[in-house]
């Protein structure tokens, strides 16, 4: 009898240990996760760090600050891509499912992680943000429903280098005849500028010569060999990591003006120009979203998480052109629950419901203000057609200590880019088999 | 019959020389193509500085040491931050003399290295086979590259020696614009030759280099005259953490210290392939075609098969390298002067 009465409490206290976990994990479910995919390690590292702290730093402030989403706990695991496509696949497998609703939302940081995922989309319903990278015909939300490059595409910062140095010639068409050369990373980031820029060289008769430089991008001998050869009257760089600096330093070797070379936004931060030194003075690059400074919601960070011990990295970087840049990332990613808890309620939500939260956006300058990004991240209005929201940059300049921003605000030529879009979306959506959404229609199913 | 025995690398050599001519012949100016032939051959020499590296241990322990690139990496990391930490943490002025102590400091620390993976990864191994010495050397690289970062950090980290970044010309009045020389390669080119007179000499003239001839040479018969295997092998990954230093020092300097350098270290394999896995000469020579192979057809053959089959294009140096070496391996499978190996049956 007492052994009976010892294995059945034996049992009960089995059972309520077990019940436990699964009561206190009921008690925590007022959370909403985010997988963070980053690269603290690698040849990528030096770029991939500042961006990972200020992406966890804002999920940090804002359970800090405001307490969680409308009250609902941001909650994040990190995990090591080494910006590999593989590795982050793996990652995003491992990540996807945690969290009382699943992963909410996907950052890759890497346009071949974004190719991997974009397939797995249309059957995990988890939307990807590629702000400022990714696939640039993703823009067309009727394909490419889970995708969400915010703010810009490559083709569009391609665009807006064109019209810059256009601009400083003097107009479109004194570019007739001039040589650009493209310097990128042979990856499928490097190569997604190359149809746009081609496309403009039809139109304006300017000489497109491409210059693919291979991972991680140290050996560049050979390009700016050639550069000194054919001396070009404009480089483009489409570099990322330890492939920016070299750049600077070899254009240096070789005597290639530094204010001659123009970078997209991920080769104009602060590690691409601090490791060459003075000779990165007179360097540009494009300025997407948020440059360099402190604004309201750095101060927030600083006072509401590094003050309180909380920092993900060093206090000084925060400010810095990639630190804010995870700001952004992370800002989108909370806007887009804050706008879908306008519908579904404010209770954790599935990435299907954030889905149509990213899909609606509105952020005016009025909005960002009020986040406290006034000045550090641009309006964003999106739709079902429009999964970009805008897209529209600046150049800044590399004065040897610090980023100054050019006064001149350029906006991608829809017209030009639209057709490509669309062209190269049909072409996914035949391949893949994907049926196209009809907007119109689901927008007056919606009302 | 000499001739018929060397036929191939005959052939192979007259393929090459081809290779190397035909931009000439297609019409490229000869200023340009004497600036890619000298770029290509200061690159060789930074390969050659890590190639030294592999072969020293291979000769000294039959170990293919794939952490060599690692080691690299380790050391320069070691050297850098030393160097900008020194300064605080003892009051020593910045710049040289901070670098100097960092370099003393780090050379310490690349022999403490030698002897860790001596004592806890070579000593448990000896006598096992040589696939598994290579894996252990695998399982060393990949702890470095991490361990390295953890403790060092995985920025860019600079190494400052001072040397002019600005380009030199040369020979303006014979070429348009003249001819590109980088002083920063050309000091590579004489460390490097520096070393290799060092390393001769310590070969040659001492008796820790005459042990580890004699080690290299046959380990049993090493022992059996009383020659301590356990030290030759901590002494001579020392010597190779010290190449490694250097290599990284010179790396570091002109690309800025970080995780890339260990990947761009793997050049060295090609290199050792090529100019064989037991000499030192091997080492530079084979540096050298490699440097100047990979630089020709990134510049001079990548472009014009892109145009003519309608590639996608692509950089193509960091494959030809081992295209190179395979050809190079097919012909003469043992390297240019490495010893070949002849079995008594």
């Amino acid at each position: 009898m007492k052994l009976r009465i010892s294995i059945a409490a034996a049992a009960v206290a089995a059972v309520t240990g077990a019940l436990a976990p699964a009561g206190a994990a009921f008690a925590q479910a007022k959370e909403q996760f985010f997988p963070v995919l980053s690269y603290r390690t690698g040849a990528y590292a030096p770029n991939g760090v500042p961006f990972a702290n200020g992406y966890v730093d804002y999920l940090k402030l804002i359970n800090a600050r405001d307490g969680g989403i409308n009250g609902v706990k941001a909650t994040w695991e990190e995990c090591e891509t080494g910006y590999a496509t593989d590795r982050g696949v793996e990652c995003y497998e491992r990540l996807k499912g945690k969290g009382p609703t699943g992963a909410t939302v996907v950052h890759t940081l890497s346009t071949g992680i974004t190719f991997a995922l974009t397939d797995k989309s249309f059957t995990d319903k988890i939307p990807i943000i590629t702000a400022g990278y990714g696939r640039a015909d993703s823009v067309d939300g009727q394909v490419f429903k889970w995708n969400f490059p915010l703010g810009g595409t490559y083709w569009g910062a391609a665009d807006m280098l064109v019209q810059h140095i256009g601009k400083k010639e003097g107009g479109l068409d004194k570019l007739k005849g001039k040589k650009i050369a493209l310097v990128y990373h042979d990856s499928p980031y490097g190569k997604e500028p190359i149809a746009l820029l081609q496309e403009r060289a039809k139109m304006h008769g300017y000489d497109l010569s491409l210059l693919p430089v291979t991972h991680p991008g140290v050996e560049q001998k050979a390009t700016w060999l050639q550069i000194r050869q054919n001396r070009p009257d404009y480089v483009f760089l489409w570099g990322w990591g330890v492939m920016n600096s070299t750049a600077i330093k070899e254009a240096v070797a070789v005597g290639y003006p530094r204010d001659k070379m123009y970078g997209v936004w991920w080769a104009g931060a602060e590690p691409d120009v601090r490791p060459a030194g003075d000779g990165a003075k007179g360097y540009n690059a494009l300025t997407f979203m948020a440059p360099a400074g402190i604004g309201k919601v750095h101060q927030d960070v600083i006072k509401f998480v590094h003050d309180k011990g909380q920092g993900t990295g060093p206090k000084n970087e925060v400010g810095e052109v990639l630190y804010n840049r995870g700001l952004v990332a992370a800002m989108m990613s909370v806007e887009g629950v804050k706008r879908a808890q306008t519908k579904y309620g404010k209770k954790p939500l599935k990435g299907e419901e954030v889905q149509w939260g990213l899909e609606n956006l509105a952020l005016d300058q009025k909005a960002l203000a009020a986040i406290g990004f006034a000045g550090f991240a641009d309006p964003i209005s999106t739709s079902c057609v429009d999964h970009e929201g805008g897209s529209s940059a600046r150049i800044h300049t590399w004065d040897g200590s610090k980023w100054v921003v050019g006064p001149d605000r350029y906006t991608a030529d829809q017209q030009i880019i639209k057709p490509m879009i669309k062209a190269s979306a049909a072409k996914y959506a035949q391949e893949k088999k994907i049926a196209v959404r009809d907007c119109a229609k689901e927008l007056a199913s919606s009302k | 019959m000499a001739a018929k025995k060397n036929g191939p690398v005959i052939a192979l050599g007259a393929v090459l020389a081809a290779g190397l001519a035909a931009p000439l012949v297609t019409g490229s100016p000869l200023g340009f193509y004497l600036e890619v032939l000298i770029g290509g051959l200061m690159a060789g020499v930074l390969y050659s500085l890590v190639a030294l590296g592999f072969v020293l241990i291979f000769k000294a322990s039959g170990v293919f040491n794939f952490a060599q690139g690692a080691m690299v990496l380790f050391a320069a990391l070691a050297l850098a931050r030393l160097a900008e930490w020194l300064p605080a943490w003892i009051g020593i002025p910045a710049g040289f003399p901070a670098l100097t102590l960092a370099f003393v400091l780090a050379a310490g620390i690349m022999v403490g290295l030698a002897w860790v993976i001596e004592r806890i990864v070579l000593r448990p191994l000896v006598a096992q086979d040589p696939v598994a010495l290579l894996m252990a050397t695998l399982g060393v690289t990949f702890f470095l590259d991490g361990f390295g970062q953890t403790i060092w950090g995985s920025d860019i980290y600079k190494i400052d020696l001072g040397i002019s970044k600005d380009p030199t010309m040369i020979l303006e009045s014979m070429f348009q614009g003249g001819i590109l020389v980088s002083k920063e390669d050309l000091i590579a080119a004489v460390i490097a030759a520096g070393l290799v007179i060092l390393l001769a000499l310590f070969f040659q003239k001492t008796a820790t280099g005459r042990a580890l001839r004699a080690v290299a040479d046959d380990h049993q018969a090493a022992q059996s005259i009383g020659i301590p295997l356990n030290r030759i092998w901590v002494i001579v990954w020392a010597v190779a953490g010290f190449v490694a230093l250097v290599a990284g020092m010179v790396w570091g300097a002109k690309l800025g210290v970080q995780f890339s350098l260990a990947q761009l270290a793997l050049k060295a394999l090609p290199v050792v392939i090529l100019g064989g896995f037991t000499s030192i000469p091997g080492a530079i020579i084979g540096g050298l075609i490699i440097g100047v192979g990979e630089k020709m057809a990134e510049v001079f053959l990548g472009p014009p098969l892109v145009k003519m089959w309608d590639l996608a294009g692509g950089g193509i140096e960091n494959w030809f390298a081992y295209v190179l070496a395979l050809l190079f391996l097919m012909v003469r499978p043992e390297g240019l002067f490495g010893e070949k190996h002849i079995d008594r049956v």
